[in-house]
């Protein structure tokens, strides 16, 4: 009885705790060299034994009965200890979750950082776009898929300027329709081609495109969905093609209505795109330091932008093919040079306005 | 495949959607524009919307959504809608359906 080996109670929770408050008692009468202490002591468990009440567990007091020299103290100990370690246990619980939040919040920050490198590095980019013609690829640029288009870029505004110098030559020199057609044929392939390469680019990264940082200022001005509105390029075209026929007139009005449907109709769709996501990213609690869940849903709906940029391009190719089954091959070998001087000129203006001497300060 | 062919079916122009897709809203209003109302049915509110999203996939839709029906038969995606708009045969497979307001 007075062995200190551990014995096992018990408890409420039906877990099984040693008790090694029978080696305690057991000091106690090793210690207590009193004869008469020690049975006094054994005196006063047993009554407190006997006074034990009811709150006491059935199996707490079939136990204590089997030890009589543990009272209830050392089951309020047992009781004690276990809620000392349910503390614990929370409190360890509540520091791992604050730290996975930290990390969680110092990736975010990471990425954050990374995109805010890569942006500079594009602004530094566009300062060399001001010069017309020199779009240079940054090697060191995060997005390799970014640097190819920034160079394949380039190279086709230098094939566009080559292309409408050819235009002019052609049309002053009056050439034969066939040989007009070739270059009609592929001034509209290239810019087929600019199309292709942009649908490329915005599985990269579609803010690229959209943010139009790939374009010379004023070209950006009249930017809509990441590149120029149809239903502008038509009031570009359209003045320099008199003249026209009545039913070509009527066909041109029908293109001009259809297209402003259409470019209204995906402009709604871009506002819904902007209110959903905006009410993603505000949504939830602010006094939570986590905002994972909101971000991470707002990618899944930013998906839809790829979308929206594709089908824009989809409506500037469409338009074009259009007014090449509408017009004659002359006429539209005079569109096309009004719309690729058009960019040109758009282009020039950029860079002068880039240029322009500073202001003068006042006296 | 029939519950999609027999909803294509029922009125003039149909159109299947999500109502989490910015797309399907914006064909909507294009809709709304040419004064044509379509029955539009939100496949993800529809308990057998898994089907109907493969159903459609199958036809070659694919977004899987939007899908335009006209007159039970598919027309398209966003992409086969506005070709047909800007080349002028859209107007005329939906002068049947045109409110006169």
């Amino acid at each position: 009885m007075n062995s200190p080996t551990p014995q096992f109670v018990p408890s409420r929770l039906g877990i099984y705790e040693p008790i090694h408050q029978i080696g305690i008692w057991g000091e106690n009468f090793k210690s207590n060299g009193n004869p008469n202490t020690s049975t006094s002591v054994i005196v006063e468990v047993d009554n407190k034994l006997e006074n034990e009440s009811e709150t006491t567990s059935h199996e707490m007091l079939t136990a204590s009965n089997n030890y009589k020299q543990e009272a209830s103290k050392p089951i309020d100990k047992i009781q004690r200890r276990l809620a000392q370690n349910r503390e614990a246990a929370r409190k360890s619980r509540l520091r791992k979750k604050a730290y996975v939040q930290q990390l969680e919040n110092s990736r975010l920050k990471l990425i954050q950082l990374e995109q805010e490198l890569q942006r500079a590095r594009q602004q530094g980019l566009y300062m060399g776009g001001v010069l017309e013609g020199s779009h240079i690829g940054f090697s060191g640029t995060v997005n390799s898929g970014i640097a190819a288009f920034e160079m394949e870029y380039g190279r086709w505004v230098d094939v566009q300027h080559r292309q409408i110098c050819e235009l002019r030559t052609a049309l002053n020199a009056h050439i034969s329709d066939i040989e007009l057609r070739i270059l009609v044929e592929s001034g509209i392939g290239h810019y087929f081609e600019l199309f292709r390469m942009k649908s490329t680019v915005a599985k990269a990264d579609v803010f690229y495109v959209i943010s139009g940082v790939w374009k010379t200022s004023a070209e950006r001005f009249f930017s809509w969905i990441g590149g120029f509105r149809p239903s502008e390029l038509l009031k570009v075209l359209v003045p320099q093609l008199d003249p026209l026929t009545e039913q070509q007139i009527l066909e041109v009005c029908n293109l001009k209505q259809s297209c402003q449907q259409a470019e209204d109709a995906l402009s709604q769709g871009m506002e819904k795109l902007q209110e959903t996501v905006s009410s993603t990213v505000a949504g939830g609690p602010v006094d939570e330091v986590s905002y994972i869940p909101q971000v991470a849903t707002a990618m899944e709906k930013l998906e839809a932008l790829v979308s929206f940029v594709n089908q824009a391009d989809h409506l500037r190719q469409e338009t074009l093919q259009q007014m090449s089954r509408i017009l004659t091959t002359r006429q539209a070998a005079r569109g096309l040079l009004a719309l690729g001087e058009y960019f040109h000129r758009l282009r020039a203006l950029s860079t002068l306005w880039a240029t322009r001497p500073p202001e003068p300060s006042l006296p | 495949m029939e519950k999609v062919t027999s909803l294509a079916s029922e009125k003039g122009v149909v159109l299947f959607s999500k109502s989490s897709c910015c797309m399907c809203y914006a064909v909507k209003i294009l809709f709304q524009e040419l004064r044509v109302t379509p029955m539009v049915h939100e496949i993800d509110q529809d308990p057998e919307g898994w089907e109907m999203e493969k159903a459609l996939k199958r036809l070659g839709c694919n977004g899987p959504v939007p899908a335009i029906f006209i007159g039970g038969k598919l027309v398209g995606s966003t992409n086969e809608v506005m070709s047909l708009h800007l080349s002028g045969g859209l107007l005329p497979m939906l002068k049947p359906y045109q409110t006169l307001c």
